[in-house]
C-alpha cells in the first residue's frame, strides 16, 4: 500500500490553535435551544483531536433524535475556523450515550436562573429519581406536580408549582 | 461478524426500524388534533423520537450491509414500495380515536421495554448501545401511555367504552408481537437478539393484568391469520405515499 502524505502549506505567522484555545473557543459555542448554556457544559463535546489538518470534533447528541445537532455541527465548524482552525470534522457518535450526569455544576446553575429545573442527578437510578419531589426553580417549593412527561423540546418535561402557581420546565433526567 | 449474519441482523434491525418510523408517523398525524394541548406537545414528542429511533436502527442497518448511513436510511424511507416495509400490522393501522392511540402506544411500548432490555445485552456491542440509549428515552413513553390506561379505563362511562373498543380491536393485531422478526432464530442462537416468543410469554402476562386492573375485559382473541412482516393492510401504501410524496417529486433534491 502506498501512503500518499499530503503536505500543506500553512501561510506564515498562522499557527495551529492549541489545545486550550481549542476547548475555550468551543465553550463559546451556545446551544440553540438553550444558548445560556454552552456545548462543553452541556457535556455533549467528547473530543477534539488533530488528523492531519483537519481537527475532528465528536459530539454526542444528548437525545437521539434532538433536531438541534445539525445545527450545532454548523455552530462548532464556524466558531472554530474563525479560532484559526483550517478544517473541521464534526462527527456524531452515539456510544457511550449521553446522559445528564454529564452536565456540569455550572451548566446547571445557569438554568435554574433562568426557571428552567436542572436534571436531578441519578447515578444510573431513573425510575427512583423521577419519583422524587421536584423543586419549583421560581421559589424552591417542592410542592409540585407532574403536568407532562414531554415539553416544548425531546429534553424537557413540564410541572407546575403548587405554591407560586406557575408552571416550569425540568431538564429530563437521562 | 461474518457476512451472512451482518446480512441478517442488518433485515432484523431494519424491521425494528420499520415499526418505529410508521408509528411516529402515525403519532405524528395528532400534532394540531390531539384533545387537549398537552397531548399535543405529547404526542408530537413521541413522533419525533420514535423517528429518531427508526434512523439510529436503520443506520446500524446500514454500516453492517457496508452501506452510506449518511444517504441509506432515507433511501429506504423514501423510495421502497409499501410492500418491501417490515413492520407489523399493528403499527400501520389508522390513528383512530384518542383512546385507540394512546392503547396502541402502550401497547407497543410495553414490548419494546422488554426488548430493549433484552437487546441492550446482546453479544454484539454496537447493538447493545444503541438499545440502551433508546431504553431511557423510551422509559418516559412508557411511563405517559401507562399513566392514561387507567385514567381513561376507570374514567367515564364513555372513555370506558373507547378504551374497550380499542382494546377488542388491537388485540388481534398485538398478537402480531410475538412472530419472529427476520433473521431472529439464527441471530437469537448466537446471543445476538432475544426471541420474540419468550418476550411475548412475559408481556402477555404483564399487559393482561394491567388492562385488566385498568378495568378492562381482555378475551382471548384469535391472532390474526398472518403476522408475517411481509404482510400489510390496506392501509400502509396510503400512509407511504403520504410518507413519500414530497421525496419522490424530486429524487435529487438536497434537503
Amino acid at each position: 500500500m502506498v501512503m500518499l502524505h499530503m503536505h500543506t502549506d500553512v501561510g506564515a505567522g498562522s499557527r495551529r490553535p492549541s489545545e486550550p484555545e481549542i476547548w475555550a473557543a468551543l465553550s463559546e459555542v451556545p446551544d440553540p435551544e438553550m444558548p445560556i448554556v454552552n456545548l462543553v457544559e452541556l457535556g455533549i463535546v467528547r473530543a477534539a483531536a488533530w488528523e492531519g489538518d483537519v481537527l475532528a470534533v465528536t459530539i454526542t447528541p444528548t437525545f437521539a433524535a434532538c433536531p438541534a445537532y445539525e445545527v450545532i455541527g454548523s455552530s462548532i465548524r464556524q466558531r472554530l475556523q474563525a479560532a484559526g482552525v483550517p478544517q473541521v470534522e464534526v462527527r456524531v457518535q452515539h456510544s457511550p450515550a449521553w446522559t445528564t450526569e454529564w452536565m456540569t455544576e455550572a451548566a446547571r446553575s445557569k438554568l435554574q436562573a433562568a426557571g428552567l429545573a436542572p436534571p436531578p442527578r441519578h447515578q444510573g437510578d431513573l425510575i427512583q429519581v423521577l419519583m422524587e419531589p421536584v423543586a419549583c426553580p421560581r421559589c424552591g417549593s417542592h410542592n409540585t406536580t407532574l403536568q407532562n412527561n414531554f415539553g416544548t423540546t425531546p429534553c424537557r418535561m413540564i410541572y407546575t408549582c403548587v405554591d407560586c402557581k406557575e408552571p416550569f420546565e425540568m431538564f429530563k433526567p437521562l | 461478524m461474518e457476512r451472512a449474519r451482518q446480512y441478517a441482523l442488518s433485515g432484523y434491525l431494519i424491521a425494528l426500524a420499520d415499526d418505529e418510523l410508521i408509528l411516529g408517523h402515525r403519532d405524528s398525524e395528532w400534532t394540531g388534533h390531539a384533545p387537549i394541548l398537552e397531548e399535543d406537545i405529547a404526542f408530537a414528542n413521541l413522533a419525533l423520537d420514535e423517528i429518531g429511533h427508526a434512523k439510529l436502527w436503520y443506520e446500524l442497518g446500514a454500516d453492517l450491509l457496508g452501506q452510506d448511513k449518511t444517504t441509506y436510511p432515507d433511501r429506504l424511507v423514501y423510495f421502497r414500495e409499501p410492500a418491501q416495509f417490515r413492520n407489523m400490522q399493528l403499527v400501520e393501522l389508522p390513528k383512530g380515536d384518542w383512546a385507540f392511540s394512546t392503547l396502541r402506544q402502550y401497547l407497543f411500548d410495553a414490548f419494546e421495554a422488554l426488548r430493549l432490555e433484552a437487546l441492550s445485552q446482546s453479544s454484539y456491542t454496537p447493538l447493545a448501545e444503541i438499545a440502551a440509549r433508546i431504553r431511557t428515552e423510551e422509559l418516559y413513553h412508557l411511563r405517559h401511555s401507562q399513566a392514561w390506561v387507567p385514567r381513561l379505563g376507570l374514567g367515564t362511562e364513555e372513555s370506558h367504552a373507547r378504551m374497550q373498543a380499542a382494546l377488542d380491536a388491537l388485540w388481534p393485531y398485538a398478537q402480531g408481537l410475538a412472530a419472529p422478526l427476520p433473521g431472529e432464530q439464527d441471530l437469537h442462537a448466537a446471543g445476538i437478539v432475544p426471541s420474540s416468543a419468550a418476550l411475548f410469554e412475559r408481556w402477555s402476562g404483564e399487559v393482561s393484568q394491567f388492562l385488566v386492573e385498568a378495568g378492562l375485559q381482555v378475551e382471548l382473541r384469535s391472532p390474526l391469520a398472518d403476522m408475517h412482516r411481509s404482510s400489510h393492510s390496506e392501509h400502509l401504501p396510503a400512509l407511504i405515499h403520504d410518507l413519500q410524496s414530497v421525496a419522490r417529486l424530486d429524487p435529487e433534491a438536497i434537503w
